[in-house]
C-alpha cells in the first residue's frame, strides 16, 4: 500500500473511515463503561468499601493522629486532604487491575476480544468507569472534609482544580494497572501485586507527613515521583504557594504516564496469549455442578 | 455448497514448554458441523482460540470465510461468533442486558441490539429470566444465553468450546436441538467436545485431536465402520485368566484388547464370529464369566487411536 500513490479521494475516504472508527470506538468505550458502572453499583459492598474506607482514613487522621501530628504554618486537616485525596485515587487505579483480572477470570474478556468491536474499549472502559468511582468517591470526601473542618483558604475554585488533578493522576494510574490487571486471571493476586506499589508511592511522599521528617535517601526517591509531585500541587494550590510550577510537574507526571501506561495496556492486550483457560474450567465447572445439584 | 468456511493449515501454538497445537490442520465445509473431539489438553481451547482471533499462532495459518484470522482479524470477527465454557456472559447483568451489550459492541446497531436480544431470549425459551441478573441463572439458562450472545450478530461460523461440559441431561439436549436448528438454517458449526456421543449425535465431520495434533478423521459412521460392525466384550473372573484368554485370541488372529479382567475384541464379520472367539479360547484359557456384544461407539475409536493401536 504505501508503494502506491494515494489518489486525494481515497485520502478524504480514510479519513472519513478514521473518523467513523474514532466516532465508533467511543461507542464501544462508551457501552463498555456502562456495563462497568453497573456492575459496580450491583455489587455494592466494593462501592461502600472503596467510599467508607477513605472517609474512616479521613476521620482517622485528622482526629486520632492530628493531635500529635503539627505541620508548622496550616491546620493538620488542610495539610491532611491532599495527601488523602492523592492516596485514594492510588488505591482506586488498584481496581482497575482487579476488575480486569476478574473480566479475565469469567472469561467475559475472551468474549470481547472475538467480537468486532474497537479493542482499545475493553481498556478504555473499564478506566472510564474506574474515573467515575474516583470522582464519587472523592466528592464524599470533599464533603466529610468539610465537616471536619478542611477549608482552603483561596476558596472553592482552588480545590476543584486540586481535585482535577486528583483524578487526572488516578486515570493515569488506572492505565499502569491496566496491564497488570491482563496479566493475573486472579483478581486476589492482582490486588496484592497492585497494593504494595500504591503504599510505596503514598507513603514516601508527602502525602501525610512533610518530606523533610524523612532520612536523606528516601527523601530523594520520595520527592522524586508522581505522589509527591501531586501531593504538591494539590497544596500549592489549597494553601497557596507557587501553584503554577507545581501543577505543571503534576500535569507532566499524569500525562507522562498517561502516555506511556496507554501504549502499555493496548499492547498487553492485543498480544495477550494464554487466557487461564484451566483456572476458568475448573471454576465454572465447579460452579455448574453446584446449580445442577442445586 | 463445497465451500470451506473454516481452514487451518500447519498451525502450531506453544506455551512456555508445552506445545499445545502440533501442527494441526483441519477444514469445515460451508454449513456443515465439525466436531472436534480430544481429551483435556489436546488443544481443542487453544484451536478454537486462534480461529476464533483471541489467541495468534506461533506458525500455520488459518482463514475463516477466506479470510486471514490473524492479518484480517477484523473482518473475521463480523462473521463468526464464539460461545463456550470460556466466553461468558456477566452475571451482573441481566439476560437481556446481556445480549443487548453484546448486540452493539458487535456493531449491529442499538435498535436492532434490543430487537434481536427479545428475538433470541425468545428462541432460547429465557423470556422469564430476560429481566433477572445472570447469577442467579441454572448452568443450563447461562449456557443458552451464552450461545445466544454468540449470535446476535447472526453469524455465518459459530464456534462452540465444549459447550455442554458440565451440564445436566435435559440441558444437554436442549442445547442440541439449538445446534441442529442452527445447522439447518446454514450456520456453520465448529465445535468441541470431550463427549464422544455429542460428536456423533451433532457433527457431519469428526476430528479426533491428541496432543495438537490430528489423529483421525471422517464421517461418525466411518470411523465406527473402521472399527468393524461390532465389538465383543468378554469379561474374566481373574486378571491371569484374561490374559491367558488375551494370547490366545492374538495367536488365533485376533486383535483383542485388555482393560483388567476384560477384554474387548472388534469384529467386521458380525455377532457370528462370537463362535470363533470362543474355539479360540477353548483349552487355552478359562470360560468368560460374561459375554457382550455391542455396536462401537466413538469411544471405542478414541481408545483405539489414543493408546497407539490400530483401526482394523
Amino acid at each position: 500500500m504505501s508503494t502506491i500513490a494515494i489518489a486525494p479521494r481515497q485520502v478524504a475516504a480514510s479519513r472519513v473511515a478514521a473518523s467513523r472508527s474514532v466516532a465508533s470506538a467511543l461507542c464501544d468505550t462508551a457501552d463498555v463503561a456502562w456495563r462497568n458502572l453497573l456492575t459496580q453499583l450491583r455489587t455494592p459492598q466494593a462501592l461502600v468499601f472503596a467510599t467508607v474506607q477513605p472517609v474512616i482514613f479521613v476521620l482517622l487522621f485528622r482526629y486520632a493522629f492530628g493531635g500529635a501530628i503539627h505541620v508548622p504554618g496550616t491546620n493538620y486537616v488542610d495539610f491532611l486532604m491532599p495527601g488523602i485525596f492523592a492516596q485514594t485515587v492510588a488505591f482506586g487505579a488498584v481496581g482497575t487491575a482487579v476488575g480486569l483480572s476478574g473480566d479475565l477470570r469469567t472469561g467475559i474478556l475472551v468474549r470481547f476480544r472475538t467480537l468486532p468491536m474497537a479493542r482499545i474499549a475493553v481498556l478504555g472502559g473499564r478506566t472510564v468507569a474506574d474515573l467515575a468511582r474516583n470522582l464519587l468517591v472523592v466528592a464524599v470526601m470533599t464533603g466529610v472534609g468539610f465537616a471536619a473542618g478542611f477549608r482552603s483558604p483561596h476558596g472553592a475554585g482552588s480545590v476543584l482544580a486540586a481535585l482535577g488533578l486528583v483524578v487526572a493522576f488516578g486515570y493515569a494510574l488506572s492505565w499502569g494497572f491496566a496491564s497488570l490487571g491482563l496479566r493475573v486471571s486472579d483478581p486476589e493476586a492482582a490486588q496484592a501485586a497492585a497494593v504494595p506499589v500504591v503504599f510505596l508511592l503514598v507513603f514516601t511522599s508527602a502525602a501525610f507527613v512533610p518530606a523533610s521528617a524523612m532520612p536523606g535517601w528516601l527523601q530523594a526517591f520520595g520527592t522524586h515521583q508522581p505522589v509527591d509531585a501531586l501531593v504538591n500541587a494539590e497544596r500549592a494550590l489549597i494553601l497557596g504557594g507557587q501553584a503554577a510550577h507545581d501543577v505543571l510537574i503534576s500535569l507532566a507526571w499524569s500525562g507522562g504516564m498517561l502516555a506511556v501506561f496507554v501504549l502499555l495496556a493496548a499492547r498487553t492486550y492485543a498480544r495477550m496469549g494464554r487466557l487461564r483457560f484451566a483456572g476458568v474450567n475448573r471454576r465454572s465447572a465447579g460452579r455448574v455442578r453446584e446449580l445442577v445439584q442445586g | 455448497m463445497g465451500d470451506i468456511a473454516v481452514e487451518a493449515r500447519s498451525l502450531r501454538k506453544a506455551f512456555g514448554e508445552v506445545q499445545a497445537l502440533d501442527g494441526l490442520s483441519l477444514a469445515v465445509p460451508a454449513g456443515s458441523v465439525l466436531g472436534l473431539l480430544g481429551p483435556n489438553g489436546s488443544g481443542k481451547t487453544t484451536t478454537v482460540s486462534i480461529l476464533a482471533t483471541s489467541l495468534r499462532p506461533d506458525s500455520g495459518r488459518a482463514t475463516v470465510g477466506g479470510l486471514d484470522v490473524v492479518t484480517e482479524a477484523a473482518q473475521v470477527r463480523r462473521v463468526i461468533g464464539l460461545a463456550g465454557q470460556f466466553a461468558a456472559v456477566d452475571p451482573n447483568l441481566t439476560g437481556r442486558e446481556n445480549l443487548r451489550l453484546i448486540g452493539r459492541l458487535s456493531r449491529v446497531g442499538r435498535g436492532q441490539a434490543r430487537v434481536r436480544a427479545d428475538e433470541l431470549l425468545d428462541r432460547f425459551g429465557l423470556n422469564a429470566a430476560a429481566d433477572r441478573l445472570v447469577r442467579g441463572y441454572s448452568g443450563g439458562m447461562r449456557r443458552r444465553l451464552d450461545v445466544a450472545a454468540a449470535l446476535l450478530h447472526r453469524p455465518a461460523v459459530l464456534f462452540l468450546d465444549e459447550p455442554t461440559t458440565g451440564l445436566d441431561p435435559e440441558s444437554r439436549f436442549a442445547l442440541w436441538d439449538s445446534v441442529r436448528g442452527l445447522a439447518r438454517s446454514g450456520t456453520t458449526v465448529l465445535l468441541t467436545t470431550q463427549y464422544l456421543e455429542e460428536a456423533d449425535a451433532l457433527a457431519d465431520q469428526v476430528v479426533i485431536i491428541s496432543a495438537g495434533r490430528v489423529a483421525d478423521t471422517g464421517t461418525p459412521a466411518e470411523l465406527k465402520a473402521r472399527l468393524g460392525a461390532v465389538v465383543f466384550q468378554l469379561g474374566f473372573a481373574r486378571r491371569e485368566a484374561a490374559e491367558a484368554a488375551h494370547s490366545a485370541l492374538a495367536s488365533a488372529g485376533y486383535r483383542p484388547q485388555s482393560d483388567g479382567a476384560c477384554i474387548q475384541v472388534r469384529s467386521a464379520a458380525g455377532s457370528g464370529e462370537l463362535t470363533g472367539l470362543l474355539r479360540a479360547l477353548e483349552g487355552r484359557a478359562p470360560d468368560p464369566v460374561s459375554v457382550a456384544v455391542r455396536e462401537p461407539t466413538l469411544d471405542d475409536v478414541f481408545l483405539s487411536l489414543t493408546s497407539g493401536g490400530e483401526a482394523a
